[in-house]
């Protein structure tokens, strides 16, 4: 087979969907522990099964994110994609992901808070990025007047790899000398990294509003570019938010603070607009990926009203440590990345499929399960968070586990609610799973 | 529009980088005797060698299982001897580690670092101007 015929977006977006598969898994299998405390316990227990769902999660958003942007380039850039480049890029992803698997498996680690293998397999990621980035450069050198998802893209791409290495500097005994300033630089890296994955996952929602409304003007109209800068300003200087409580640098921890309160903008952008949102969602509501795109709208707005309250010092104070953090994080990683990552994958691996047929009843039941799911999982987190931040700020505690055991109900929820979105994901993935061989190679 | 993005994006890149590079700097001024900073830094790998952050937090950083362990070394009740018992022999959710002396020595240097490096109880933070929060317990 012709290396040429591969459908190189979409053998990624395939990749990322088996990633997220698995990722529920370990999910799922995590989770009972905090009911079962012994579930598992010998054989991986939360060690081994904690990394094995934030790396799964994370590879899913990764690489759901590369495939986005080898889809999209399909449709902007004048040059073809270097397919043994890319190919090249995917096996050494493939490589990485298997020596990590393996050596969580075995309970072997090395690495650090998401990024918990062997540095060793930090290279074969480091070198897949490169590969990407002359892809990406080759493809988009000629390209003249940039709409705004290829500078968030080119953003991504860019800062992904600097804040990866970043992520490295530990290696250097003078970075682990001193643990504040240690964790600092580690915060700073986990909050950019996401910012860098978020400018390649917007980028792609808005090539994905210019492609299904059929326009031109969402990715280049003044506001749009406005927005992207200020996303940038925030990826770079906002991470001070997580590391109030280290004893840090004043001006880092205020630096955090004042650039994160910037984010009113986006939230009064998303006010401002809600009316010409509405007529959006009205026109194109019946075009199943949109829905994705609408819900991922609607968890923006919700998560990013909670991430402005939680940037406010004396409101973090109460929320820092507790499961407000894990709602925050599960609520914008599943909201909004993955309903942009699902838009794209309808979009991209079933083309055309829901243009004139309506999705059916069965599918709409699923994109339903799926939010109800989540908006019970993000709000069984919220309690269990405020009611551990009561804990925490109270003068006579009880001891860590009476404090747990009494965050049981909630955890039960939470269960109940991470299993209905595996079921409703496994669903959707088994129907973009399903296209698989005839969606990676092209005809 | 191109000229004044690609303009605007240097601009705000060379700004991130001087802010990376003050950051790295600052170990250069900071000379703490009271933990051994090379027995800390092992210590540190030996954190991530199993994994300890996947459970515990460091200044309310980290996973959600057990306990925050920076101040641990100081509390009353608590202190090395405990973290020490509890990394042998495990409990009803954690499990046995078999680390050996020196690993372990390692381990507790490290916490130690951690511990004279400041408070992380919440309580121990007090509102000042505009919203900002300080410790007023840090050592």
């Amino acid at each position: 087979m012709r290396l040429s015929k591969i459908n190189i977006g979409n053998l990624f977006l395939i990749t990322a969907v088996l990633m997220l598969v698995l990722g529920l898994s370990f999910g799922l299998l995590a989770a009972f522990i905090y009911l079962y405390p012994e579930f598992l316990k010998n054989e991986l227990g939360f060690i081994s099964l904690r990394p094995l769902h934030v790396s799964s999660a994370m590879f899913w958003i990764i690489l759901g994110a590369t495939g986005c942007v080898y889809s999209g380039l399909k449709g902007v850039a004048n040059q073809i994609t270097n397919f043994k480049i890319a190919i090249a890029q995917w096996i050494l992803w493939v490589i990485a992901i298997i020596g990590i698997f393996i050596s969580y498996f075995a309970h072997q680690f090395g690495g650090r808070e998401y990024w918990e293998f062997n540095p060793i397999w930090a290279l074969p990621i480091a070198l897949a990025w490169i590969l990407f980035l002359v892809n990406f450069y080759t493809q988009v050198i000629q390209v003249r007047k940039w709409p705004v998802y290829m500078w968030m893209w080119l953003t991504g791409l860019v800062f992904f790899f600097f804040t990866f290495t970043e992520n490295y500097l530990w290696l250097f005994p003078y970075f682990r000398e001193h643990i504040v300033t240690d964790m600092t630089i580690q915060w700073k890296v986990n909050g950019s990294l996401v910012g860098a994955w978020n400018q390649m996952l917007y980028g792609t929602a808005f090539y994905l509003m210019d492609k299904i409304s059929g326009s031109k003007k969402v990715g280049k109209n003044n506001l749009a570019f406005a927005m992207y800068f200020l996303g940038l300003f925030n990826l770079m200087f906002n991470w001070g938010h997580h590391i109030y409580t280290l004893p840090t640098e004043k001006y880092i921890r205020y630096v955090g603070y004042i650039v994160s309160m910037t984010e009113w903008v986006f939230f009064a952008k998303i006010i401002y607009t809600w009316k010409a949102s509405v007529n959006t969602i009205q026109k194109h509501y019946h075009y199943f990926p949109y829905k994705f795109l609408m819900a991922a709208d609607i968890w923006v707005f919700i998560n990013m009203g909670q991430a402005i309250l939680m940037s406010i010092p004396t409101i973090n104070v109460y929320t820092h440590g507790t499961h407000v953090t894990v709602a925050h994080a599960m609520g914008t990683t599943i909201g909004i990345n993955t309903m942009i990552l699902f838009a794209a994958c309808f979009e991209f691996l079933i083309p055309n499929m829901y243009k004139d047929i309506k999705p059916s009843k069965h599918l709409n039941l699923i994109f339903w399960l799926l939010q109800i799911s989540l908006l019970f999982f993000w709000l069984s987190l919220n309690v269990a968070g405020i009611k551990k931040g009561i804990w925490q700020l109270s003068p006579q505690q009880v001891s860590y586990s009476k404090m747990m055991q009494s965050l049981q109900p909630y955890f039960i929820v939470f269960v109940v609610a991470g299993l209905g979105l595996f079921i409703a994901f496994s669903a959707l993935s088994i129907k973009l799973l399903r296209n698989a061989s005839k969606s990676i190679i092209n005809s | 529009m191109k000229l004044k993005a690609r303009h605007t994006f240097f601009i705000l890149s060379t700004l991130f980088l001087l802010y990376s590079f003050s950051i790295y700097l600052k170990p250069l001024t900071i000379n703490d005797t009271r933990y051994d900073k090379v027995t800390a830094a092992n210590g540190r790998l030996v954190w991530q060698k199993y994994n300890c952050q996947s459970c515990h937090q460091l200044f309310g950083l980290g996973g959600y299982l057990g306990p925050d362990l920076t101040n641990m070394m100081s509390q009353n009740g608590k202190g090395e001897t405990l973290l020490r018992a509890m990394v042998k022999t495990g409990t009803k959710q954690m499990p046995t580690f078999n680390l050996s002396e020196n690993e372990l020595h390692e381990l507790m240097e490290f916490l130690k670092s951690a511990d004279v490096s400041g408070k992380a109880d919440p309580r121990a933070f007090k509102k000042t101007n505009f919203g900002m929060i300080e410790n007023y317990e840090v050592k």
